[in-house]
């Protein structure tokens, strides 16, 4: 259906027949579905093959793992303009341009922390394991099947999860584009919503609300839930009181015939891949540094580096030539100051965030019975777009001429905030009863309690969840900034905002600055504040 | 596994299956140079024989083992199973985990197929080999489950059928019974005995690292002892008792005795000389606990031994694995708390000092020991003395440490060294800051 209505003749600017008739709902929902499911399988393979790349070459993974770094930090949002552009260069007259563009911008969503999942996994491989596999000759072939992927499989599943919440987000950003005067728009929930906002149709957001929260639904139930619970056969230990994830559509399965009918191809086809012969056996080397071999390592070593560090300085001088006749020291400043304003912006919206979600997070995490109410309902909440929203606090804002300084920044954490209370629910879950019982025995209560037990006790989960949380905040910030209602714009000055503009100017230069300096500031953010935060929370506060 | 394959044929009568000569093994040193591991390694596994590889910790039994499995490759000498040298996994020799390495995400059948499947076996000639050993092993009616369904004892059959349905010429096990309780150790170890005597598998000869001598003298056609530092063959003692074993036989005894003799002799240069290793601020220290010293000194220091006892009866009686008691029977020797000679340990008139004094006493002889005996400890008391703040940064002492001994072990002999001295008294050392200093936390500290 969407591969029929792709190869109708297509130019930029075109505007597609969509309908705000919610009886198009279903349609529209399912083909943002397939998109979703089309990134997903992507961001899967791509994970697999370049995590495996990264853990089976040192020299690899030198460089493709501060690449994968680099790339978590660009705003996904940032290049859609460019990837539009290019993808309708590659499909001239097609929708299979727009298409792509829109499924890549949801797989850059997902696919850098699925591969840092499996690369992480993939480095923590048990030796035993490894040997076993080379003893009973495996080749690296048969091991990837038999022993990388399924040992990656727990946590790239949960990943998959996890990234498919964002995913949903950058749908409904990613379907109605703009760039300068040019407009391109699939048909799907995002741009349903896009045109009711440019319609000022307060019902159909209404019905386009309805439809994402049953497609998330569905897809919760029928897809990951299931998986997250087949994923458990793959789990190195039992982790003992830990909650083993159940899925009705799972155990239905499992008890009918039907899976096993549905598994023996899909089985067979999978024993037939992993014996093909592909690589060798293992083979050993000797451990011994000295000698002649490691002079021509080192020699290689140098080439390989020489070779990066002339690839970067290319690299730099293309975007400093690029750059440098359009945009004037002034300019470089202005951008600079919007960086400072939206980081500012971003960490009193996290500070806020904790201080609101930290203490709730607990109450529930150390209540089992309320914590498995309120986890499914917190992980369906940060999957649930909040642009979505957008144009309800616009309205608002509008109506009572309210000071958008203030009340435009909530969106930002709207949709990222459920990380931070999930992440401290799970943590509080998990904190021990020993240590409870410990405290509770020696009367620590209050303040001290909250000091020297149970924050200490689940700090790295806040950790995790503030990153996340903030992550979302700075790619949130291009579409929370500056807000439309119709042909009503409310807007504060930031760096979110300037890259809006400048997409909707289609002013490529001041894009690339843009999107360039957030990504900066993205990763000084995470070198200077949470890598070594999170180093010490490794050190010292890890439990067991 | 019950028609052996051509993989299996005999080797010609009175050649060795396994050759080993001047075999060394060494790692680069974090600080550059070469750790030696291995040195200068001779031996060999006979045709129908099941040998043993007993030593200390740390004296390359286990790198041993990997290097015969194809594992890892060692830096000098030669290695040939039936004639061939050794580079990398060979279908003719398996081997059995410690910790079973099973795939918790396949099933009994599918781990034991695992072997069978890399070597291209196909499907119906798999699965019947893979059942078959499955019945041999004991374990029909749990083809079906996965690992983390068994207790450890059902592991542990999987990893043997595992590694028997590809009929492999040498079996490799290490250390396959310490990860069990003794009871289900026993009786695995007895299943597996009486289907070799019985002829029942067809392998040919096999190599086992142990560090429970009776469980060698149990099993083994012949004891090979390793010294540590390196590496080093010191004894081959022929176990000639006819299966199966019996543990109450004098004769039984006399084998245990005599490993145990080998096993704490101090070890001894090519010419027969007794080789002193006066220790140096690099040297390795045996990772002892205070606790541990001051318990084993405790039970030395009992009516019933009255300063000397026996190895043997000492790890019975305190449920010690040989391996752990030697160690903390070490650190005592080191220390001169107690004398380790022909199997037994004697406590020194200073080791009966400590036993006799106070807490407090304790602690004093402890520290004065710690300085006269461990140059590590005197190194650190004196950097720290000489500096006028009394602090320095552990790093200083790690990269000391890395010129003579690899990272990892670096670290356990320094983790080792303040854990002794902190009882001591002697330095401090905060783990937040990665600083050594000579006070102790003031009274006003928030911490």
């Amino acid at each position: 259906m969407g591969a029929r209505q792709a190869i109708v003749p297509f130019d930029m600017g075109d505007r597609l027949a969509l309908s705000l008739d919610p009886t198009n709902l279903p349609e529209y929902a399912l083909r943002s579905t397939l998109r979703m499911l089309i990134a997903l399988v992507a961001s899967l393979v791509f994970a697999l093959t370049y995590a495996t790349a990264a853990a089976k070459s040192r020299r690899l993974e030198q460089i493709l793992i501060p690449i994968l770094d680099v790339l978590q930090s660009v705003p996904v949002l940032g290049y859609i303009s460019f990837t539009v552009t290019a993808f309708i260069a590659f499909f001239p007259h097609s929708l299979v341009g727009v298409e792509c563009a829109a499924i890549f911008a949801i797989f850059t969503s997902e696919a850098w922390n699925m591969a840092f999942s499996v690369h992480q996994s993939l480095t923590t491989i048990p030796a035993d394991l490894r040997d076993a596999s080379a003893v009973f000759g495996l080749t690296g072939w048969q091991r990837f099947w038999r022993l990388d992927v399924p040992f990656a499989m727990p946590g790239l599943i949960w990943n998959a999860m996890m990234s498919m919440s964002g995913g949903w987000f950058f749908v409904v950003a990613s379907e109605a584009i703009s760039v300068g005067d040019k407009q391109a728009t699939l048909p799907g929930i995002g741009s349903y919503i896009s045109i009711a906002i440019q319609q000022k149709d307060l019902g159909a957001i209404g019905w386009a609300i309805l439809a994402m929260l049953v497609v998330i639904m569905l897809y919760d139930q029928l897809l990951f839930r299931p998986l997250v619970a087949w994923a458990e056969r793959f789990k190195f230990e039992d982790t003992p009181g830990q909650i083993v994830p159940r899925a009705w559509v799972f155990d239905l399965l499992r008890r009918t015939r039907f899976l096993p009918f549905l598994l023996h191809p899909v089985g067979f086809a999978l024993g037939w891949l992993r014996n093909l012969p592909i690589a060798g056996k293992f083979r050993p080397e000797v451990a011994s540094a000295a000698g002649p071999r490691s002079v021509l390592a080192w020699a290689l070593d140098f080439v390989w580096y020489a070779g990066l560090a002339a690839l970067a300085a290319c690299l730099a001088w293309q975007l400093y030539r690029y750059l440098s006749p359009n945009v004037s020291l002034a300019e470089l400043l202005q951008v600079f100051r919007f960086g400072c304003e939206t980081a500012v912006r971003v960490l009193v919206l996290i500070v806020l965030a904790c201080a609101i979600w930290v203490p709730i997070g607990i109450f529930i995490g150390l209540r089992p019975r309320v914590a498995a109410v309120v986890q499914p309902i917190a992980q369906f909440l940060a999957a649930f777009p909040a642009n979505l929203l957008f144009p309800v606090a616009v309205i608002l804002i509008l109506k009572y001429s309210l000071d958008p300084n203030i009340f435009l920044l909530p969106l930002m954490i709207l949709g990222t905030q459920w990380y931070l209370l999930f992440n401290v629910i799970a943590g509080a879950s998990a904190f021990p009863q020993d240590l409870r019982d410990a405290s509770r025995e020696f009367q620590v209560t209050g303040i001290l309690w909250w000091r020297r037990v149970i924050l200490p006790g689940i700090y790295p989960y806040i950790l995790t969840g503030a990153i996340t949380a903030s992550g979302g905040c700075w790619n949130a910030s291009i579409v929370a900034e500056l807000v439309r209602w119709g042909g009503d714009t409310v807007r504060i000055d930031g760096l979110g905002a300037y890259i809006a503009q400048a997409t909707t100017d289609g002013d490529y230069v001041k894009i690339t600055l843009g999107v360039g300096v957030m990504s900066l500031y993205v990763a000084l953010t995470n070198r200077v504040l949470w890598r070594p935060l999170y180093r010490m929370a490794e050190r010292r506060l890890r439990l067991g | 596994m019950v028609t052996p394959s051509d993989t299996t044929t005999k080797p010609d009568a009175g050649k060795p299956l396994l050759t080993i000569r001047k075999l060394c093994q060494s790692f680069p040193k974090a600080g550059g140079g070469q750790l030696n591991v291995l040195n200068d390694l001779d031996f060999h596994v006979g045709a129908k024989e099941i040998v043993g590889l007993l030593g200390r910790s740390g004296s390359g039994k286990s790198t041993l083992l990997r290097i015969v499995a194809g594992l890892a490759r060692p830096t000098g000498g030669d290695i040939d199973f039936k004639g061939e040298p050794i580079d990398g996994p060979n279908a003719g020799i398996s081997m059995v985990f410690q910790s079973f390495a099973l795939f918790p995400w396949l099933s009994v059948l599918e781990n034991v197929e695992l072997g069978l499947e890399a070597a291209g076996v196909h499907t119906a000639e798999k699965r019947e080999r893979a059942l078959a050993a499955i019945d041999l092993i004991g374990l029909d009616g749990f083809e079906t489950a996965f690992p983390k369904e068994l207790s450890g004892g059902m592991r542990q059959r999987v990893g043997f059928a595992r590694a028997l349905v590809v009929n492999p010429a040498l079996l490799l096990l290490d250390e396959p019974f310490s990860a069990l309780d003794v009871l289900t150790a026993e009786t695995l170890r007895t299943d597996f005995l009486a289907l070799w005597a019985a002829g029942r598998i067809p392998i040919e000869s096999m190599l086992i690292v142990t560090h429970g001598i009776e469980e060698a003298v149990l099993m083994c056609d012949r004891a090979i002892v390793f010294t540590p530092n390196p590496g080093r063959v010191t004894a081959e003692i022929p176990i000639e008792l006819p299966h199966p074993r019996n543990r109450q036989d004098p004769a039984f005894h006399a084998l245990v005795e005599e490993i145990y003799i080998q096993l704490t002799s101090p070890p001894t240069a090519p010419g027969g000389n007794i080789v002193q290793h006066p220790l140096t601020p690099g040297s390795p220290l045996p990772h002892a606990t205070t606790n541990q010293m001051t318990g084993l000194i405790a039970e030395l220091g009992t009516a019933q031994y009255e300063g000397k006892a026996d190895l043997r009866t000492l790890a019975r009686s305190l449920r010690l694995e040989m391996e752990a008691l030697l160690l903390i029977a070490e650190a005592l020797q080191i220390l001169g708390f107690a004398e380790l000679t022909d199997g037994n340990l004697l406590l020194t008139p200073d080791g009966t000092a400590y036993r006799n004094a106070g807490a407090q006493g304790r602690k004093t002889i402890f520290a004065a020991h710690l300085r006269r005996h461990i140059p590590l400890i005197e190194h650190i008391k004196q950097v720290l003395d000489d500096r006028p703040r009394h602090q320095a940064q552990v790093v200083r002492f790690l990269s000391e440490l890395e010129d003579h001994l690899s990272k990892q072990a670096a670290k356990a002999v320094l983790g080792t060294a303040v854990g002794w001295a902190r009882y001591a008294e002697i330095f401090s050392y905060d783990a937040k800051t990665g600083m050594f200093s000579l006070d102790n936390p003031s009274a006003s500290g928030t911490r």
